[in-house]
């Protein structure tokens, strides 16, 4: 029960009205963001990081927490209304919020996702609540053998379990490291992979690199869509989500079953679209009628917003409590903890507990704030949508080069930028994954300290990373994982062989 | 470009060609960096990894992940267009602006630039009374100066606008 009392630490360092005020500034940009076609959590995280550069950092993840919150409501607005997913993982909340909204019942289908994405938020947040301390308790004792171990873990998953072809999460997550290593060698001070440019002394920033594979690239696929909205018309009435909400306790099973698997997937990277689809599909198969799914059930809304939020909100538990994001937004929150000088891993908890616990705090208050603002604000939002894009898409670039150059005062990040624009234009046209690169631009030099620390302390023996048990499962745990493709198909032709000799 | 014509939907460029050409770069840039990497110690000193270890092994992972790359997208036989010509337009009507932007922040500073941006944009390629551009532009750069520059402290290259003003 330490956690209980740490958490109350945590609310009273909210309650000041500065913070409330960032928290309120930030839920709605988040929400503005989140409904913008396009625009989503990682994307407005990244363009709206550079306003809290010099805010403590306490004020700041409150702010950015707040807006991805606000991003992941707005989201469902978009997805609805106007059928299109703000993001990867609300395409499982068009299939039944959309004929919702077509038959007229679009206010039902929006409370049913801002109830349920509070619903899975709050249970993936109290999970942190008391799993983070325990975690980061355990990982005190790790030593670079075991940090290594972690990342190699977190690389494989994603060559492993991933969705794009192999070669191109490869190519993804190399170039990443390898661009996370240019500069200065943190271990030996040298200098590499500069070619005598000054410019590249400084390295490849990776909050420069996230606005341009996410801001600027994000605004040219937009572009060359031209999305046409045509959306519904909705408001909310307290007469609605009331009715809604008595329904609730109906669906407690669905509820806490895509709540499960969220946190379940959260924690391992790229989690959340899975676990969106996934509480949908098992939704649908344990119904008595899963025909009727995808015409507008109310089900086919609650399964997969609870399950990507649950997703969303834990996979900010491995960032707290490891230093490992677990998603392309943690990814860059984890950025910004290093621009606000604080060092992401399991120390936090010793050293900046009121940081620690202030964060885990803001995830209630901002989700019970986020949920009051987003149900009021509904028809404004749907509103902005009518905005012309040649209007929002100038601004976007601008906010963009803005972060850009305020990291370093580099005009030379804004060049960069642009650069990192359209590689990742070009990426997402091949379908090269850009949430592994994101990743290995942020952890390949914790990753490599980690490795070239261990290889130091073990005489350059790479036996380490099986020296002890702890290392020696995660390490082979993380071999497993990236070679599943091949041991899940070798499973299956021995299980296949078997029962064709039994038969 | 050769694959344009009049015809406006005509794809100017398959995946397939695109794939195989970015595999290519990047197989290039594996090498560069690689070689790089093996100039600075690949090896073993006696404390551990030399500067050069891990890069020279991530850029051999990279190249051989492109050239298998490579290989795939040579066999594919799939003509999907990368980018129509519509498209190309429209992407090119965001891009070159952007790219004019960046040039002229260096001159004109950052918030004079970005003036002309939002309100450029959106009557030219918006068609959006020039009027209203104007205003909505002004009232973005003017509300983007006062959060950044005054409230977050946040500092911008300014230009000679800027220094006519005393900033």
């Amino acid at each position: 029960m330490e956690a209980l009392g740490l958490l109350m630490l945590g609310f009273k360092a909210l309650m000041t009205w500065k913070i409330l005020a960032l928290m309120l500034v930030g839920l709605v940009l988040g929400i503005f963001v989140g409904v913008l076609p396009g625009l989503g959590g990682p994307n407005g995280v990244a363009i709206l990081l550079p306003l809290t550069f010099s805010m403590d950092p306490t004020s700041a993840i409150v702010m950015l927490s707040c807006l991805y919150w606000g991003a992941l409501f707005g989201g469902a607005i978009t997805s609805i209304l106007f059928n299109i997913p703000g993001e990867a993982w609300s395409v499982a909340t068009t299939f039944d919020g959309y004929p919702m909204a077509q038959q007229g019942r679009a206010a039902e289908a929006l409370t049913a996702a801002f109830t349920s994405s509070f619903i899975g938020s709050l249970i993936a947040v109290m999970m942190i609540t008391f799993l983070a301390p325990r975690i980061a308790d355990f990982a005190l004792k790790f030593g670079p053998p075991e940090f290594f171990a972690v990342y190699l873990l977190t690389f494989c998953s994603f060559v492993g379990l991933g969705k794009e072809a192999r070669q191109k999460i490869v190519i993804s997550m190399a170039l990443g490291l390898l661009l996370a290593g240019v500069g200065m060698d943190t271990v030996s001070g040298q200098l590499r992979l500069t070619f005598g440019f000054t410019e590249l002394l400084r390295g490849v920033n990776f909050l420069v690199a996230v606005i341009g594979l996410f801001g600027i690239s994000e605004i040219l696929v937009t572009m060359e869509e031209r999305l046409a909205l045509q959306g519904h018309p909705a408001s909310l009435s307290f007469k609605v989500v009331w009715q809604v909400w008595k329904t609730l306790p109906r669906y407690w099973v669905t509820l806490l079953r895509s709540s499960a698997i969220g946190c379940w997937l959260g924690i391992t990277p790229g989690g959340a679209i899975a676990a969106s689809f996934m509480g949908y599909n098992l939704a649908k198969r344990f119904d008595k009628n899963p025909e009727s799914f995808g015409t507008g059930r109310i089900e086919g809304v609650f399964a997969p917003e609870t399950a990507a939020h649950a997703a969303g909100t834990s996979a900010l538990l491995p960032m707290l409590a490891l230093g490992i994001p677990g998603s392309g937004t943690a990814a860059i929150l984890l950025g910004g903890l290093m621009v606000w000088g604080l060092n992401p891993g399991p120390l936090l908890f010793v050293e900046h507990k009121e940081f620690v616990w202030g964060t885990i705090a803001s995830m209630y208050l901002g989700n019970v704030i986020g949920l009051i603002i987003v149900m009021c604000t509904v028809p404004f939002f749907a509103a902005v949508l009518r905005v012309p894009f040649s209007a929002v898409a100038p601004m976007i670039v601008v906010s963009c080069a803005i972060g850009a150059y305020a990291i370093q005062n580099a005009m030379f990040d804004v060049w960069l930028m642009l650069g990192f624009g359209v590689l990742g234009y070009v990426f997402k046209k091949l379908d090269y994954p850009l949430a592994p690169l994101t990743l290995a631009l942020v952890l390949g030099s914790r990753a490599e300290d980690a490795f070239r620390l261990s290889m130091i302390g073990a005489g350059g023996d790479l036996r380490v990373f099986w020296s002890n048990w702890l290392v020696g499962s995660i390490a082979t745990l993380a071999l497993v994982l990236l070679f599943w493709p091949v041991i899940g198909m070798a499973i299956e032709r021995a299980t296949s062989t078997f029962s064709s000799k039994t038969a | 470009m050769t694959e344009v014509t009049s015809s406006p939907d005509r794809p100017v460029v398959r995946s397939r060609s695109v794939d195989i050409v970015v595999s290519l770069l990047l197989l290039a840039l594996a090498i560069l960096l690689g070689w790089d990497a093996h100039r600075i110690g690949a090896s073993w000193a006696d404390d551990g990894p030399q500067a050069g270890y891990f890069p020279f092994y991530l850029s051999i992972i990279m190249g051989g992940a492109s050239l298998y790359g490579l290989a795939v997208a040579f066999l594919d036989k799939s003509r999907g267009a990368f980018v129509t010509r519509e498209q190309l337009v429209r992407v090119m009507q965001v891009f070159v602006p952007t790219l004019v932007y960046c040039f002229a922040t260096q001159f004109l500073g950052l918030y004079v630039a970005s003036f002309l941006l939002v309100s450029g944009f959106m009557w030219w390629i918006g068609n959006i009374l020039i009027w209203k551009s104007i205003l909505v532009a002004f009232t973005f750069t003017v509300v983007m100066f006062l959060t950044f520059e005054i409230a977050f402290n946040v500092i911008m290259p300014k230009g000679p606008l800027e220094a006519a003003f005393g900033f």
